[in-house]
């Protein structure tokens, strides 16, 4: 497989404080599946951002679909975003938008016909179990439904990255089960699937996952051969 | 369907809040003072022309002389010449009645004896031609009418017409001033728009959208604003300019009668809306961008 995602000696500051994130150095294959975890403030959520273009580092070089992104020019940038899907910590739907036209956005974006884009919003409506909800707003769904409504949004245009930022943090166990079934589904159709957790009890539930581990701002297993139970346990 | 470059589906993308911000209402009102100022500046012009062109090629022959008879025989060999001479279009001689009705308002009735000298004048029609050799005329006048003296219109005409035009270009000054105040009128609304939607343009963005993309969904949505307000505005500054024609076409007065608004000024009027609206819509367009090319 080879790196989709490459960071070299990347650094990362807010400001004039510290470091947020200091010599980050890791590959990302293609089609490969990588849970992100470490405790809060560990910085998972800003190595995020820099993986999907919302952050550019303040030292190091960031290498996406084998094209330097640090330096890339602004008006490249949508082109990059297209193919990445993203799951926001904090969902950002659109609150004055239905269920289905939260979905469909990504594909409007893409300037997909308003014709050719209905089934699959439908189907992925009823993948993640909002088939009834399709015209129901933000603001009136459950969390754990917005959430699922993310997640429908971050994958309807098959992104070749899929990075989702807590993902089953309001979903009940059944629930992260399909979810994770369905990146998993994403991952076998080649999707690079990144997910940020602190949810020690999902790293084992894709056998195939790496885990890259956050600590202070600095990457404890930049090669992701630690595995959640590490295989040199025999798990 | 696509609305101004926005289809349905991308309108929703923003609450309708049409009408919702001052910024119709401060268009409306600047409209109602740039449609009046725009009236006030072609009435102006065009009265301006017609004065020019009508009291321009006009001129006055007075013959002054105690001796009434020479004062008629000048008088007649002058208008014997000028109904030969290139450039004229009429030379008339005011009759005694037309002279009385002229000096009645300085002398009154008793001040119109017959003992008083009058002057013989000789009113006189040029064409564009006449009025360019008009100096040569004169000559050929003095010669047939040695007493004559000759007072051309557009002289002391000049002075009013020089006023009427500068108003003219003021009115034009204040409707660009006011196309000004409008693209700033519409800067602020954009800018604050961007602001309340922020949220919006973030996720936009993230999934990929261009800023043109974002862009157009608020072009569309200002310039339906800023049309609506300059429609307003514009049918509050017809009501006006149609009630001070009416005024002014009281008064009758020949010079102030003039100041009237062409049908081809008209037009314009109606215009201005579409162009209140197209002004809004690439100024919005232009800060809208501006503003997004300052993030990631």
């Amino acid at each position: 497989m080879s790196g989709i995602v490459q960071f070299e000696n990347v650094g990362l500051r807010y400001g004039t404080g510290a470091e947020t994130l200091s010599d980050l150095s890791f590959t990302l294959a293609a089609g490969g599946f990588y849970f992100l975890t470490g405790p809060s403030g560990a910085g998972k959520t800003s190595l995020l951002k820099m993986l999907y273009l919302s952050q550019r580092p303040t030292r190091g070089a960031i290498r996406l679909f084998d094209e330097d992104v640090v330096q890339l020019r602004r008006a490249r940038l949508p082109g990059f975003r297209r193919r990445i899907g993203v799951v926001f910590q904090d969902f950002r739907l659109i609150p004055h938008l239905s269920a289905f036209d939260n979905i469909a956005l990504p594909l409007r974006i893409a300037g997909v016909d308003e014709r050719d884009l209905v089934t699959p919003v439908r189907e992925m409506l009823a993948w993640v179990g909002l088939a009834d909800r399709a015209s129901a707003h933000p603001p009136t769904l459950s969390g754990g439904e917005q959430q699922r409504v993310a997640i429908a949004r971050a994958v309807i245009g098959r992104p070749e990255i899929l990075v989702a930022d807590e993902p089953t943090g309001n979903v009940d166990p059944e629930m992260a089960a399909r979810l994770l079934h369905l990146f998993d589904a994403l991952n076998t159709l080649g999707t690079t699937i990144v997910v940020a957790t602190h949810d020690i009890h999902l790293l084992s539930r894709v056998a195939s996952a790496n885990v890259m581990r956050l600590d202070r701002g600095r990457l404890q297993d930049p090669t992701g051969a630690l595995r959640y139970p590490p295989k040199a346990d025999g798990h | 369907m696509t609305v101004l470059g926005a289809s349905q589906a991308e309108r929703r993308l923003l609450p309708e809040g049409r009408l919702a911000g001052p910024m119709p209402w401060v268009i409306a009102i600047m409209m109602f003072l740039t449609a009046l100022a725009a009236a006030g500046g072609l009435a102006m012009g065009s009265a301006a022309n017609r004065l020019g062109a009508d009291l321009g090629r006009q001129v006055t022959v007075q013959i002054i002389l105690a001796d009434t008879d020479q004062r008629d025989r000048e008088a007649g060999a002058a208008q014997q010449l000028l109904s030969h001479e290139d450039g004229v279009i009429s030379a008339r001689r005011l009759g005694d009645q037309e002279m009385q009705t002229l000096l009645r308002p300085w002398l009154g009735d008793a001040g119109l004896d017959k003992d008083i000298p009058l002057p013989a004048m000789i009113d006189i029609d040029l064409t564009g031609a006449g009025r360019d050799r008009l100096d040569q005329i004169a000559g050929a006048i003095r010669a047939a009418a040695p007493h004559a003296r000759i007072d051309d219109h557009a002289g002391f005409i000049a002075p009013l017409v020089g006023l009427i035009r500068s108003l003219g270009l003021l009115a034009g000054g204040i409707v660009v001033m006011m196309a000004g105040a409008t693209a700033a009128a519409v800067v602020l609304a954009a800018r604050s728009a961007l602001n309340t939607h922020r949220r919006t343009i973030d996720v936009m963005h993230m999934m990929g959208a261009t800023d043109v993309q974002v862009a157009r969904l608020f072009q569309r949505r200002i310039a339906l604003d800023a049309l609506f307000g300059a429609m307003v505005g514009l049918l509050a500054a017809i009501v006006v300019i149609v009630v001070l024609g009416r005024r002014i076409g009281e008064i009758g007065s020949g010079l102030v009668g003039s100041i009237a608004l062409p049908g081809l000024a008209w037009l314009v009027l109606l215009c201005l809306p579409l162009l209140a609206g197209l002004l809004a819509l690439l100024v919005a367009r232009i800060t809208v961008q501006r503003a997004l090319g300052q993030t990631l």
